[in-house]
Order: structure tokens, then C-alpha cells, then sequence
């Protein structure tokens, strides 16, 4: 059994074996998130900045706490750009509400086909709002960023927001490339690490990125959560996105006047426990040795490819090899559809997968096809999950192909 | 647990492929998506004196929606307009738990919520082609 797995309540009492393979969709909750939800829920609960009795200032402490591991997670310059979310969609909408005034009408938002919706249709309504349009960054039979075609994507580009990695092929974008076009145009870069979250601590000051979301949920913390961090200066720039309590400095009947960042853009009571969670998430994170699960990922990642190629009728979309990219892998088989294959392999394998179009439409056009089968890997994962999988399959393909 | 999802009736009515094509004349098409999955169905409709002359279904789905486009084939085709118009209620019902010998080969699919949307995909078509043939007067 992989040792880490004591980490996970998960998997404390099983009565048959949990063969969880759709971490790309939610992971399961590491012990330490959900220990600091219980202890914030039982011992502290109480509201944050308003109280001054000492279980609120108990509780307001450990919120900050966790603002000040999310700005560690991603080696923020400081926690004041730090905005908690309801998670990366939440994230990516008040992202675009930060940015849409920069844009006019005619200029350009430089999108990509591996987007998953949430980092496209609030786009698509700023763009709307603001007389501006998207321009898709192609994708290469390999499933990723052909970046190749950048230079001639380039007119009018204000605002380049991207994936930092596919939830559907599992390519890691080349950040850099991306940098360069953006230092080269003007452009602002925003990136989606709704993935790449879940696959060890980031650097936002290295990748040179102006703006970062990412949800609580996929990396071992709990749902409803997540993190957008920004510059301070753009964060600054912008009027609020909600109105209402925590994100004020004065309230008349006629005006109010805003908090700075990272308040201005928490209106209302923020999912506290939900945050402190994350917080003990992200510690979590931070403490394991992310070269180790590293190759323990692109181990299982090789096995599973190399299992998927080698069965009749199968089709892998994307990359095969384990380079650049995270466990995330997605495939067909022939004259099967995904959801019968998810829901065979659940029955009757104990195998969790997804089935769909993994809310990347664009990007099943691009393929041409409706829905994929998508298997992704987490740290507590083992060569039995993949064995399940691949065995599952096969069944499966004699059972309906 | 679906261990029955996949039963031999439900993979032989999918496998049957009853009412698969397209209609050269119909007299109404509706097309439906499954927002879940992308699944969709078309479905081509002749009417003629308040009577389904034929019937036929164009659907890219799993085993479930196909096998219900084939059953929606075997109850709509050659009846009235009126009784297809009770079949959309009629498998909504079903899939809640209300006895109908009609969809008896679907009972597993009780147990799986997520995939209702598979089985009344079909019949959702029917009704939005019988809508819009009723709205044309």
C-alpha cells in the first residue's frame, strides 16, 4: 500500500478497494484539512475581523494563517494579494471583472482550445461587455499549446489567459514562452492552475504571471474554496466585484468606499473554515517531497499510458510520453462510450473515472469527438489503481466492444 | 451499485438499433443534447391525420440513450400524436419509480440517478418536435 494513504481519511475504512481515479475533477481531502475544519468548527467557530473575544480572535488568527500559506504555496510577494475564492472559477470571473476595463473595443483576448469553460466563457463576457473578442491558441495533435503560431496570434493581444495545465491531456504549458509574448506585446498573463495546483507548490514570481487561480478542492483541501492571487497594483486597479460587508471602509446611504486588497474582493462573510482547511492543505503540500511524487506520478502515468496503447481499439488523446506533463490522461475506446466505460468500471472494477467532455468542448472539436474517459492521479495512488484500470478496460472491451 | 445496468436486455434494445436514421421528408425534427456528456440526439417525425406515420432517430450516446431512442422508436412510431404526447411524462415517471411494462427493461437505471438524462433523452426530442409541430398550428 502507498504509505501516504495514512494521510487520507479516505481511505481509513474501505469495505472494497477505493481505486480513485478522478483526481483532475476532486481529490480527496488530506488528514490535516480536515482536521483544522473540525478543530475551526468545534473549538473556534466564530466570525473573522469583528469579534474581539478570544475564540473569534482565535479564529481570525488562523484565517490569516492561511492566507499566509496560500501566499507560501505560491511564493506570493505578500498576503495582501492573496484572494480567497470559492474556488478557481470564482477565481478566473473576478480575474476578468479585474482586467475588463483595460480592454476596447477591438482588442484582443488570447484564449486557448485546452481551456476548460471556466477560463473561457468568463472571458467571453468581458470581451462581450467591453466590444473586445478571443483569439483561441491552436492545439497540436499532441495535445498542447502550439505555441509555434503565437507570433501570428499577436495583433491586438491585451490579455493572454491560459491553462497552466490540460484537465483533459495533462500537457504543462510552456509559462515561459508565454512570458516572452507578453513582455514582447504588452500583454497581461493570466493562468488557470486549477490542475497544476494539485501537483506541488508554485512559483508565481518565477513564471512571471500576472494573475493565478486555483481551487482548494483538487489540491487536498475542502470544496467551496480557492485561491486567485494577483499583482497588487492590478488588484488595486479595479472597483469591487460583490458588494457587501468585510469589503468596505465607509458606508453612507448614497456611496461607500472600498477596502484595499485582498478584502475588497471577499464581500461577506468569507467560508473560514473552508480557507483554514486550505491553509492546513497547502502546509500539507508544501511538507511532502514533491521530486519523489514526482517520479512516483510520472511512474504510474508511464504505466497506464504504455497499458492504454497496447489495448486493441484504444485511443489516447494527447501526449504519450510522461514528460511535461501531470497524471491526467484521457482516452477512448472504440465503439464504447465514456460513460459506459465509467460506469462498468465503477460497478464492477471499484475504478473512479470521468466520462464527458471535462467541460473542454473546444477542445473535444479539436479531437473530434463528444466525450473522452479521463483517469488522473493523485500522490496516494498505486500501481494497483493502475492494474484495476487497465484489467477493468479490458473487460470491458470484451463485454461491449 | 448498477451491476444490472449493463444487462444483456439493455445492451441488446441498444444494440437493436430500432428506428436508427433519418426521415428524407419529415414532417418535424427536434434535436437534444445531453449538456453532461455532449450526447445528441435527432429525432425526424412524419405526421399525417394526427398519427405518427414514421418515426426515426439519429443518436450519438452510451448503451442507455441508445437503447432508449430504440425503445421511443417501438412505442412512438405508428401511434397517435396524442399518446406520444403522454411518453416524456410517461418515462420521467418511470425512472422515479412508477410501474410501466414499457420501460421494464430500464428498471436498473433507477438506481443511477446521474444517468436519467441517458434514458429521457429520447423522449425530451419527441417532445420538443411535438412542440414545435403543435406551435406551427
Amino acid at each position: 500500500m502507498n504509505p501516504i494513504r495514512q494521510d487520507f481519511p479516505a481511505f481509513d475504512r474501505l469495505d472494497r478497494p477505493l481505486h480513485f481515479l478522478d483526481n483532475a475533477a476532486t481529490s480527496q481531502i488530506c488528514r490535516p484539512a480536515l482536521e483544522a475544519l473540525v478543530r475551526f468548527e468545534t473549538d473556534d467557530r466564530s466570525n473573522v475581523k469583528r469579534g474581539v473575544y478570544a475564540r473569534a480572535e482565535r479564529a481570525s488568527v488562523a484565517f490569516d494563517d492561511a492566507r499566509k500559506a496560500a501566499m507560501e504555496f505560491l511564493n506570493a510577494p505578500s498576503p495582501e494579494e492573496i484572494v480567497f475564492t470559492s474556488g478557481a472559477t470564482l477565481g478566473l470571473n473576478t480575474a476578468a471583472h479585474i482586467l475588463q476595463d483595460r480592454l476596447k473595443p477591438g482588442d484582443v483576448i488570447l484564449v486557448s482550445l485546452l481551456e476548460h469553460h471556466s477560463n473561457l466563457v468568463p472571458w467571453q463576457l468581458a470581451a462581450e461587455r467591453r466590444g473586445a473578442s478571443l483569439r483561441a491558441i491552436p492545439v497540436t495533435d499532441g495535445g498542447r499549446l502550439d505555441l509555434e503560431r503565437l507570433d501570428e496570434l499577436a495583433d491586438r493581444v491585451k490579455i493572454v489567459a491560459v491553462t497552466h495545465a490540460s484537465n483533459v491531456t495533462g500537457a504543462i504549458t510552456d509559462v515561459a514562452r508565454l512570458r516572452a509574448f507578453c513582455d514582447a506585446t504588452g500583454a497581461l498573463l493570466v493562468l488557470d492552475g486549477a490542475q497544476r495546483a494539485a501537483h506541488g507548490p508554485l512559483d508565481v514570481q518565477a513564471l512571471g504571471c500576472d494573475l493565478y487561480a486555483f481551487s482548494g478542492h483538487k489540491c487536498f483541501g475542502p470544496t467551496g474554496i480557492g485561491v486567485l492571487w494577483g499583482r497588487y497594483d492590478l488588484l488595486d486597479s479595479a472597483p469591487p466585484f460583490l458588494g457587501g460587508g468585510e469589503m468596505i471602509r465607509r458606508v453612507s446611504i448614497e456611496r461607500s468606499t472600498f477596502a484595499p486588497p485582498p478584502h475588497r474582493y471577499e464581500a461577506g462573510t468569507p467560508p473560514i473554515g473552508g480557507a483554514i482547511a486550505l491553509g492546513a492543505a497547502l502546509a500539507w503540500s508544501m511538507a511532502q517531497d514533491w521530486d519523489r511524487l514526482g517520479a512516483q506520478e510520472r511512474e504510474l502515468a508511464g504505466r497506464m499510458l504504455d497499458g492504454l496503447a497496447s489495448l486493441p481499439g484504444c485511443r489516447i488523446y494527447g501526449d504519450t510520453g510522461t514528460q511535461q506533463r501531470i497524471g491526467v490522461v484521457s482516452f477512448e475506446l472504440e465503439d464504447v462510450h465514456a460513460h459506459d466505460v465509467c460506469q462498468l468500471l465503477d460497478s464492477d472494477h471499484g475504478v473512479m473515472l470521468r466520462g464527458g467532455h471535462h467541460c473542454a468542448q473546444p477542445l473535444m472539436e479539436r479531437f473530434d469527438t463528444v466525450a473522452t474517459v479521463r483517469a488522473s492521479l493523485a500522490p496516494y495512488n498505486d500501481g494497483a489503481d493502475v492494474d484495476a484500470l487497465l484489467n477493468g478496460l479490458e473487460a470491458v472491451r470484451r463485454k461491449l466492444a | 451499485m448498477n451491476d444490472a445496468l449493463y444487462d444483456q436486455a439493455i445492451i441488446a434494445e441498444a444494440r437493436s438499433k430500432t428506428g436508427a436514421g433519418r426521415l428524407d421528408a419529415p414532417t418535424v425534427t427536434a434535436e437534444c443534447d445531453n449538456p453532461l456528456c455532449g450526447d445528441r440526439i435527432t429525432v425526424d417525425l412524419a405526421v399525417q391525420d394526427g398519427a405518427i406515420s414514421d418515426l426515426a432517430h439519429k443518436t450519438r450516446g452510451c448503451l442507455l440513450t441508445q437503447a432508449s431512442a430504440s425503445l421511443l422508436a417501438r412505442y412512438a412510431k405508428g401511434g397517435d400524436v396524442a399518446a406520444a404526447r403522454e411518453l416524456r411524462a410517461a418515462i420521467d415517471a418511470f425512472v422515479k419509480g412508477q410501474d410501466d411494462e414499457r420501460f421494464a427493461i430500464l428498471t436498473p437505471v433507477r438506481n443511477a440517478k446521474s444517468r436519467w438524462d441517458c434514458v429521457t433523452l429520447p423522449f425530451q426530442a419527441l417532445a420538443d418536435a411535438l412542440a414545435d409541430l403543435e406551435k406551427r398550428g
